[in-house]
């Protein structure tokens, strides 16, 4: 017996079927044309940044540099220099003595808006001032440079002064102290949890409440710090000590779950082949499943690390956004961190800064990137398929 | 100063305390054991036998006092006399130790055990942040509530915590109804879930079912590196690049967009969770045993029909969880809002509109020059309480139906 069929509701089908798969390939492809047009776009913004415009000045060194230094300049191109030349100047001649009396041919920083101009996006020069430096292009007395000083200087009201050297130092010091803390902690929770723990109501509630602040918006361990690190144990606002314990109690479950996964992974032959030796249990552990599990381990730390490092929320809460110039001095000085400083680029209001903001994204993506390919391949490389 | 003089004080004082019980135990257990008859490894046990008892009441007067410092206003710990007790204290306690040795002693049992109740304490540290963050929360989170109506706060329209300062003796009521804060917020979310989850869904069902294996090895590193872009990147990408484009097309259409329109932070939102959703659901879609799927297919139908008709029904309370779990994400992202939404509460259904969200409110209360106890500081930890009972609902709801659907199916 058999059943006719409609071949048209075949053909319905089929068509049904194309049309899916297709918005399945969509879907994915949307995801790979944001990336594209995502790193498009910073790298576009941005990489001007990684050149600065400066403009050849003939310095006559004198005792006046100290008390006014723009009267060392020519006068025509005064208004086109950076107004950081009033710190550079003298501390170029106190850290040279030698100098004093000499004239010497310095590349000066050019200001923001000849930057910008020179490198051909909006400004707010005046036309003569722009007809000045096409001049001095033309006279090649204006270039542009590496510009060392973004990857040397801290924060600065001036766009072209601004760098992001003490917002990476602070980014070190917090890693340092979120690591020292998540870490141990992390791998010996963990270890509690698979090899010792009794299955009991506890431990069960410990495991629902661990998945769960993995879930925990970031803001609230933010509103964490400030209650508790700040307010009630009286660490120092905006320090990379506060800073560091904060992401620390975040990257703790990431370390937690990603130790778990990695000690589960370990097959039961290897346990009772060192019990079954006479191994005790902490021996077990010891010498058997962690070394075993480091690769794993490590992987889900580099990866929480790199989280964590990327996180600003909590660290706007509890004061890590201030304008900090210098280098933080110390754990329990004030201090900045990468995301920190993009976050406090993006709202200037002058227009140099989109680009120094680019940049310094630029930055934290390279670094986050390498961060996570190092997981990756330490993942790829030594872990064991039992 | 006391984490300072605590440093100090461990540094200074109980390392060389260490090294010199270590070796001090392994030398008693040696001049008593027979000199053929040794193990070296059992005789390193002793030294960390006497190095144990030596930290343990250590760290326990360590931790009363600096716990008694913190919760005794009246009380003062005199750090440099009690740094003092509490090295004679361990070093009392090594030397009781050291005496006590001898070959029968069940030193790697006693040292076990110590080291196991250090596990546990450590997989407590957890559980004592959640009640950090609820305490901390909630504490300052009553205090708000004894100067506004709960009540209010939550049904309230007006959300306007300056107007206190601005006139001075009339009706000066600082109004805190947080109604427009959560509408901006769920407006947003609903944005960033409308791309978010058949996005993330259908790529998932892409990447199981149809991607063939060089395909796969190019989509999942690229949502890993979605996954991993730091909020603060998105939240400038939608500010800087996503927002004039939205208010460009919709000059085009014929539509007045503000700049901090709701609609640009949603969209990069939705393109952030798309991961999480995806990686979420592909776990889900692929628990789902092999056999269904080949059952349907031996009847004929095809994979888009088994997709929808076997596999997508039974790993529905799985893919509800996660997005669940998206929601909850979407409502706790601050980066994206705080950079790409307004200041400005406004109750609409236009997302073309600047509108403000709870969490935009949270930063702005606690990053401002308020002083600690304004309301509108206070204010914040209202609001974050609030957050914290929404996204404390939403996980553990979805970590529950997960946590169910992989027992049925495993």
């Amino acid at each position: 017996m058999s059943m006719p069929i409609d071949p048209r509701s075949l053909k319905k089908r089929k068509n049904s079927e194309g049309q899916f798969k297709a918005l399945s390939f969509m879907a994915i492809s949307v995801a790979g044309i944001f990336l594209v047009l995502f790193f498009s776009d910073i790298i576009r913004k941005g990489y001007t940044a990684f050149q600065q415009t400066e403009i050849k000045a003939v310095i006559t060194y004198s005792q006046t540099i100290f008390d006014n230094p723009r009267s060392a300049l020519d006068p025509r191109i005064n208004p086109l220099v950076s107004r950081g030349v009033t710190r550079i100047l003298p501390m170029h001649l106190r850290e040279n003595p030698q100098l004093l009396g000499q004239t010497e041919e310095f590349w000066v920083l050019a200001n923001a808006e000849v930057d910008q101009y020179v490198k051909g996006k909006p400004n707010r020069l005046k036309p003569n001032e722009a007809a000045l430096v096409d001049e001095l292009l033309a006279e090649g007395t204006i270039k542009k440079a590496f510009n060392i000083g973004f990857f040397t200087n801290g924060d600065s009201k001036l766009a072209e002064m601004a760098g992001i050297f003490s917002a990476a130092v602070g980014t070190l010091y917090v890693l340092c102290i979120t690591f020292i803390f998540s870490f141990p902690a992390g791998v010996m929770a963990a270890i509690y949890m698979e090899e010792f723990a009794p299955d009991n109501r506890i431990m069960q509630i410990v495991e629902v409440n661990i998945n769960n602040l993995a879930a925990i918006p970031s803001i609230l361990f933010g509103l964490l710090g400030l209650a508790i690190f700040i307010n009630f144990m009286g660490l120092p606002r905006s320090s990379a000590l506060v800073g560091g314990l904060t992401l620390a109690l975040m990257t703790l479950p990431v370390i937690i779950i990603s130790t778990r996964a990695a000690i589960r992974a370990i097959p039961d032959s290897i346990r009772e082949g060192a019990l079954a030796l006479g191994a005790t249990h902490w021996q077990l552990v010891w010498d058997h499943i962690l070394p075993l599990s480091l690769p794993g381990i490590l992987t889900g730390t580099i990866i929480g690390l790199a989280r964590a490092i990327g996180e600003t929320a909590p660290l706007l809460i509890i004061g890590m956004v201030a304008y900090i110039q210098d280098v933080p001095r110390g754990l329990t000085s004030s201090a900045t961190v990468l995301p920190a400083q993009i976050y406090v680029w993006s709202s200037e209001s002058i227009r140099a800064f989109t680009e120094r903001t680019s940049a310094g994204i630029i930055v934290l993506l390279v670094v986050l990137l390498t961060m996570n390919a190092v997981a990756i391949l330490l993942r790829n490389k030594y872990e064991r398929k039992w | 100063m006391t984490t300072s003089y605590l440093t100090q004080y461990l540094l200074m004082g109980l390392l060389p305390l260490a090294l010199f019980g270590y070796l001090i135990g392994r030398r008693k257990i040696r001049a008593q054991q027979d000199p053929a008859a040794r193990y070296k490894t059992s005789e390193n046990l002793f030294g960390w036998f006497a190095v144990v008892r030596m930290l343990v009441p250590a760290v326990i007067i360590c931790a009363g006092a600096t716990i008694l410092d913190l919760f005794v206003d009246s009380f003062e710990v005199p750090w440099p006399m009690f740094a003092a007790t509490a090295l004679l204290l361990a070093a009392g306690s090594m030397w009781l130790a050291v005496r006590a040795i001898n070959p029968r002693l069940k030193v790697r049992t006693m040292i076990e055990k110590t080291i196991i109740r250090v596990l546990l304490l450590a997989s407590l540290i957890s559980i004592m942040t959640t009640i950090g963050i609820v305490l901390s929360i909630v504490f300052e989170a009553v205090n708000f509530f004894r100067l506004v109506n709960f009540w209010d706060f939550l049904t309230g329209t007006t959300w306007n915590p300056d107007s206190a300062t601005i006139d001075e003796d009339g009706r000066t009521q600082p109004l805190f109804g947080s109604v427009p804060l959560f509408a901006g917020t769920f407006m947003i979310t609903a944005i960033a879930m409308c791309v978010a989850i058949p996005v993330g869904l259908l790529s998932a069902i892409c990447m199981s079912e149809y991607a063939s294996l060089p395909l796969r090895r190019i989509a999942k590193p690229a949502l890993e590196i979605l996954a991993g872009i730091p909020t603060v990147v998105y939240g400038f990408f939608a500010a800087i690049t996503v927002s004039p484009l939205v208010v460009d097309l919709a000059a085009k259409v014929g539509l007045d967009a503000s700049y901090t329109n709701a609609l640009s932070p949603g969209l990069v939102m939705g393109i952030m969770i798309i991961p999480l959703v995806s990686s979420l659901s592909d776990d889900v879609i692929s628990s789902v045993p092999q056999s269904l799927r080949e059952g349907s297919l031996a009847l004929g139908a095809y994979p888009s029909e088994t997709i929808k008709r076997v596999v997508l029904p039974a790993a529905l309370p799985g893919i509800i969880s996660a997005c669940l779990l998206a929601v909850s994400r979407a409502v706790g992202e601050t980066m994206i809002v705080v950079m790409a939404a307004g200041l400005q509460p406004n109750l609409t259904w236009n997302f073309l509109e600047g509108m403000t969200t709870v969490n935009v409110r949270i930063v702005d209360a606690l990053t401002g020059d308020q002083a600690f106890d304004s309301p509108e500081t206070m204010a914040a930890f209202g609001l974050g309480f609030v957050l914290l009972m929404l996204t404390l609902c939403l996980n553990i709801i979805s970590l529950t139906v997960i946590r169910k659907f992989r027992l049925r199916y495993e």
